[in-house]
């Protein structure tokens, strides 16, 4: 597979090694990556190099996905759910232009999918990748500032602090009130942080086929969930965990079962729910369903599945 | 292959392509680690020196450089040609002491040593830990113990052979240190699999 075809055409921008990282950086973060496997939930340092964008916009994420990313691979980038916001095209385009990497929007198309505060709607297959862009890796940063602390913490099992705060919110709004990052503990052991997905894709963490990979670039942090493995939301046995859920279905493809985002439609307070997830929404609508304020059929050009290459 | 320093044009060619037969054999590592137990083949063509068999030596190539010291069992270090290859093409520093490696090459299955004479990490930096690749002659697959465990979504079988009989002891007592331990790699013609830490045997 290797070698003489695909190397010819894979180098498209010359001057930069293949997926941008030079190859020492790729060995290091992939033995980053393997321990984090081994030791599922566990925030594994890393040498985060400086990348041609800021901080906060997926240098984590991106580092990951170079090291992982090959030319057979299809990728598909998305930023709150949706194909075609700023940070996802950037994205996408840097690998196509570094890697000459398949780009896709079709989530069961992918092969690796690189995800800015979402998991996709569509059930993800085993030997698709996913990785997750984080912005602060460590659960208990906001609770103890210490890193020497928090790294005790988790080597002792030692958790108290997270569940006192869970019981704060109960004791004071009556609920757990972290609606996106919200904790979870995974193999029975790690407390991680899910990085800014809403709660209601927590469910989906758990025995997942895909390989979870999660990338902080500022904090130097890689960690990982493998395929199949037992993720769970922290709760209390008598105010069990939940997600959200919408009064009405998604106003252009009529979803029950996806994240809906609220949008703002004029100055009146008039507004819709829509999917999050772009992608999902786009092939519903393809199917044939119609939300209730979804255009004529034909007047809505964007669906998903647009391919480059 | 000369007994003492392999000469330069004694030694053997690496990747053919650095930089997507690292991608592919990568590729190769994490769906070992992912789904541990399961018997993957080798991706490229490789031609290392023996005794260290193709798989082990992509693994290595990929994995392993100048950050990342390598012990070699005395079945591996019994010529200078391992050594050498792993120098010429990843600067790789050896290491006489197991318990400071990176990596580990054992070529003589039979004498695997205890995981505790190999780098366990600490409960607050597990990952310090070694990663030991063991050439094994075959896998079972129908023998051998059930092993469990993230990524595997019911219990499988898998015995490397000519494994020392300690070793399934010595696994169930490794598993009481998590997340310490060390993390294996088995290795067999162009054949792997993988046993990471938190692949554990049934009770």
């Amino acid at each position: 597979m290797m070698a003489d075809g695909t190397a010819e055409t894979a180098r498209p921008d010359s001057g930069y090694n293949f997926a941008y990282l030079d190859e020492q950086t790729k060995r290091m973060i992939r033995r980053a990556i393997l321990k984090a496997l081994a030791i599922p939930g566990h925030q594994v340092p890393f040498g985060s190099r400086e990348m041609p964008l800021p901080y906060g916009w997926g240098t984590g994420g991106i580092q990951v996905t170079a090291s992982v990313l090959g030319p057979d691979d299809r990728l598909k980038v998305i930023d709150q759910g949706a194909d075609d916001t700023t940070n996802a095209v950037n994205i996408r385009r840097f690998f196509a232009r570094t890697a000459n990497v398949a780009t896709t929007e079709r989530t069961q198309e992918a092969s690796l999918i690189q995800t800015r505060h979402r998991i996709p709607e569509t059930q993800l297959q085993e030997g698709q990748i996913l990785v997750y862009q984080v912005p602060i890796p460590e659960p208990l940063r906001w609770l103890e500032p210490r890193e020497s602390e928090t790294r005790k913490m988790h080597a002792l099992s030692e958790y108290g602090i997270m569940h006192v705060r869970l019981y704060e919110d109960i004791a004071q709004w009556g609920r757990i009130a972290n609606s996106y990052d919200y904790p979870v503990q995974v193999n029975g052991r790690y407390i991680a942080r899910p990085s800014p997905i809403p709660k209601f894709d927590n469910p989906k963490m758990d025995m997942n086929p895909a390989i979870q990979l999660f990338g902080a670039g500022r904090e130097k942090r890689i960690y990982a969930i493998p395929p199949y493995t037992k993720v769970k939301s922290l709760d209390f046995e008598d105010h069990p965990f939940d997600v959200e859920t919408w009064d009405e279905p998604c106003a252009l493809c009529s979803a029950r079962n996806s994240y809906l985002d609220e949008i703002v439609t004029d100055d009146r307070g008039t507004r819709m729910f829509v999917c999050s997830d772009s992608d999902y929404c786009g092939q519903r609508r393809d199917a044939g369903h119609r939300g209730h304020q979804a255009p004529p059929a034909g007047l809505l050009g964007q669906t998903g599945g647009k391919e480059n290459r | 292959m000369s007994t003492s320093r392999s000469h330069a044009q004694d030694i053997l060619p690496g990747f053919v392509d650095e930089v997507f037969d690292a991608q592919a054999c990568f590729r190769l590592c994490l769906e070992a680690f992912s789904f541990p137990a399961r018997i993957l083949e080798l991706p490229v063509d490789l031609s290392p020196p023996a005794p260290m068999n193709p798989a082990a030596a992509a693994c290595l190539l990929t994995l392993a450089d100048m950050d990342t010291p390598v012990w070699l069992d005395h079945a591996a270090a019994e010529t200078s040609a391992v050594a050498d290859f792993l120098r010429f093409h990843r600067g790789v520093r050896m290491t006489a002491a197991p318990r400071e490696c990176h990596f580990a090459l054992v070529c003589d299955a039979g004498h695997l040593p205890a995981p505790e004479r190999f780098a366990l990490g600490s409960d607050e930096y597990p990952e310090a830990s070694s990663t030991v690749l063991v050439q094994v002659e075959d896998f079972d697959i129908d023998a051998g113990p059930l092993w469990h465990g993230p990524g595997l979504r019911e219990p499988v079988r898998l015995w490397p052979r000519d494994l020392p009989e300690t070793f399934l002891e010595e696994r169930r007592a490794m598993s009481e240190l998590f997340p310490r331990g060390v993390d294996y790699l088995f290795t067999c013609g162009r054949r792997l699999a993988a046993l990471p830490r938190t692949t554990r045997l049934e009770d």
